[in-house]
């Protein structure tokens, strides 16, 4: 009873948030006084650059400035960080970076590090993304079905996405040691001995694929699944009177009409994978040896974490990881036009 | 036994299980044994002590062997259940062990030391979970710092966000002057610029402005959202401009206009963007991991990764920082999942 009596005295959620609310609202009010005295000035112009200010100036500071500078490291040497304190070299970093004997042998380079890691970078992107993909739709595909319990269901498949990619690399590792889970698995269903599974050379970048896949598929499946529902149902309807197979009813019907977002999903992926960095990182570390060293690590280590460090080589290497990500932004904006295009007619 | 699987599998409309069905289940178990299974595997080797995180086979519930108070011992003794000559088991307390020989007391008669061979005996475990894995980091490591700084990241960040975006936001959907389109094609170009690209140079930038090793460093390049403004002026876009006439005839000021008819009717898109920018933060990882070189200064996910990097892992307290790292993220997901499914279904928000 006592409890009850309490609950109508404490503040509902409401009341408490317009009380939190009211310091706010004052300092709004008193930053009107000095804002209508510009609006007075300089009229709605001035205004419309006044709301604009605070966001273009953060942006132009902390990525427009650095995106066109980023050039002019690239076309500079030395170790030390300040631009003022490097010298010019022109296209030497770039020149490095190209000199190889054979492009298909890393060894041959003088950057071997670098083709070490966009060969990686390379693999690890058409595997990835390849295998994503079919798992992402067919994940729609099931959840697009009538199941007890769909929103159940999304919620299963979408939940790794907002883990952080720390938490998701440490989660693995803690499966793929040598006391852990998988081989707890293995162990009891086949009798296999406990194995180290990071520390060989295969297993780590199955797992790196893996595990990113484990935490990303989620979110396509997503995508996937509204451009699903979009479909009309009536289509599905005709093909059952005619008695078509299913099988047919999904090349004909449904595949064509994904497609839309199939591409989507495809760059979207693309740019993600070919970023990877945070996952594969604390999972292995780039290891064992280079076998999981990945671009986004390599000029992070070249840039800022090794003793021999080189700011302007990791700049041209990002400032070539860029240039594919244009390409492929591009790509993506091409294909959205096209579906909007589509969708007029 | 046919008619009671024809009974099982019947299903409405009369239609037989067709193979998409079986493989629609077993795609769905699937799923959630591999999509929950690592999280609860995570959670559940958290309450496990430092002993048991090292056996193999592992056990699945986190098991401690009971011990028991004999009189003369200082200390208690862990129990045996230790099976004897005759093929009866007894419980015995274990005082030492030389090589593959134990030295057992019965508990209730501490008199007599028993000689029993290792392999002849088997621990007494009880279930139990060894909360200390969460408490201790508190005292031993500045777990309570790095928690600190991944609020203090997240939200200001989060409150920055909202406040420069939904401004911009503001002017380009409701002003009309020179440059406009200039400012929104920008804007959309560089939705795609990453970190990894602009990483060096931004490096150079923070440590010119003085904010290396300081968490505005992490928070300022993150806050000028493109996504975000996009997202906000798209919503802003649908607010009618009658409203606003009628607000500048009562009078009111532009910040007013702002501030009182156009943030609360897009308070929608703003928890949408709100919700996204606490995720994004409190995961961001690379750049405080350049920014950020001193240990009192680490957000949670570079505090777990040098501690997880470590010579010689502290397992027990990585499993336990790493479950109180994922909880808020966790919570989100529970209360707030359908407005984030519905924002990636229409946006394509990531």
């Amino acid at each position: 009873m006592s409890n009850r009596h309490e609950g109508k005295e404490a503040l509902p959620a409401s009341r408490l948030s317009g009380l939190m609310m009211v310091p706010v609202k004052a300092v709004m009010q008193v930053v009107d006084v000095p804002l209508r005295a510009w609006q007075r000035l300089t009229g709605l112009t001035g205004m419309a650059s006044f709301f604009l200010l605070p966001n273009m100036a953060v942006f132009g500071i902390f990525v427009l400035v650095p995106f066109v500078i980023n050039f002019v490291y690239s076309m500079t040497g030395g170790s030390e960080i300040f631009l003022a304190q490097r010298f010019y070299v022109g296209a030497a970093q770039y020149r490095d970076i190209f000199d190889c004997r054979s492009y298909l042998d890393p060894s041959s380079c003088v950057e071997d590090g670098f083709w070490v890691s966009a060969r990686n970078t390379a693999l690890f992107v058409v595997v990835q993304v390849t295998l994503m993909i079919l798992v992402a739709l067919i994940t729609a595909l099931v959840l697009n079905r009538e199941i007890i319990g769909r929103s159940f269901w999304r919620a299963v498949f979408f939940f790794p996405v907002l883990l952080s990619p720390v938490v998701v690399g440490l989660i693995w590792r803690w499966i793929l040691q040598r006391q852990g889970l998988l081989n707890l698995v293995l162990y009891d269903l086949f009798g296999f001995e406990p194995y180290s599974w990071l520390t060989d050379r295969n297993a780590a970048f199955a797992a790196a694929v893996g595990v990113t896949i484990w935490a990303r598929v989620g979110f396509f499946a997503l995508i996937l699944l509204a451009g699903l529902q979009a479909i009309p149902k009536d289509l599905y309807e005709a093909a059952e009177m005619d008695g078509t197979r299913r099988t047919r009813v999904f090349f004909r019907i449904t595949l064509p009409l994904l497609m839309p977002n199939l591409i989507v999903v495809l760059v979207l992926g693309l740019i993600r994978s070919v970023q990877v960095f945070d996952e594969a990182y604390v999972l292995t570390g780039g290891g064992p040896g280079t076998s999981t060293m990945y671009l986004t690590q390599y000029i992070y280590e070249k840039g800022f974490a090794s003793d021999l460090r080189d700011p302007g080589l990791a700049a041209a290497a990002s400032i070539l990881m860029g240039a594919v990500l244009v390409v492929l932004t591009l790509v993506q904006m091409a294909a959205s036009r096209r579906n909007e295009k589509q969708g007029e007619r | 036994m046919g008619n009671v699987l024809a009974f099982l599998t019947r299903r409405r409309g009369g239609d037989r299980w067709h193979w998409t069905d079986v493989v629609t289940w077993v795609w769905l178990i699937g799923g959630l044994l591999v999509m929950f299974g690592p999280a609860v595997w995570l959670v559940l080797s958290s309450f496990k002590t430092p002993a048991a995180l090292a056996e193999f086979p592992p056990t699945l519930m986190p098991y401690v062997i009971e011990e028991v108070s004999v009189a003369g011992y200082d200390h208690p003794l862990p129990l045996y259940e230790v099976r004897q000559a005759d093929g009866r088991t007894v419980v015995l307390a274990e005082v030492r062990r030389i090589g593959i020989i134990a030295q057992m007391v019965d508990p209730k008669a501490p008199g007599a030391i028993v000689k029993v061979n290792i392999a002849d005996r088997a621990p007494v475990e009880k279930v139990s979970f060894a909360t200390s894995n969460y408490t201790e980091p508190f005292v031993h490591f500045d777990f309570l710092r790095f928690l600190w700084n991944s609020v203090f990241v997240t939200v200001m960040a989060t409150a920055v966000t909202l406040l420069i975006n939904s401004m911009a936001a503001f002017a380009l959907a409701k002003y009309k002057f020179r440059g406009q389109s200039l400012i929104l094609i920008v804007i959309v170009g560089t939705l795609m610029v990453p970190l990894g690209v602009i990483m060096v140079p931004l490096y150079s930038m923070i440590s010119a402005l003085g904010l290396f090793n300081s968490l505005w460093g992490v928070i300022w390049p993150t806050v000028a959202t493109p996504t975000g403004v996009f997202l906000l002026r798209q919503y802003m876009l649908t607010i009618p401009d009658e409203l606003i006439d009628a607000a500048r005839m009562d009078k009111a000021s532009e910040w007013q206009i702002y501030w009182r008819i156009v943030l609360p009717l897009a308070a929608p898109a703003l928890a949408v963007l709100a919700i996204f920018s606490v995720v994004w933060r409190w995961n961001d990882f690379l750049w405080p991991l350049i920014v950020l070189s001193q240990s009192q200064l680490y957000t949670l996910q570079v505090g777990l990764n040098v501690y997880a990097g470590q010579l010689n892992v502290q397992w027990h307290y990585i499993l336990a920082m790493t479950v109180v790292t994922m909880i808020p993220v966790v919570l989100v997901f529970v209360f707030l999942q359908r407005f984030i499914t519905r924002g990636i279904a229409t946006s394509g928000l990531k």
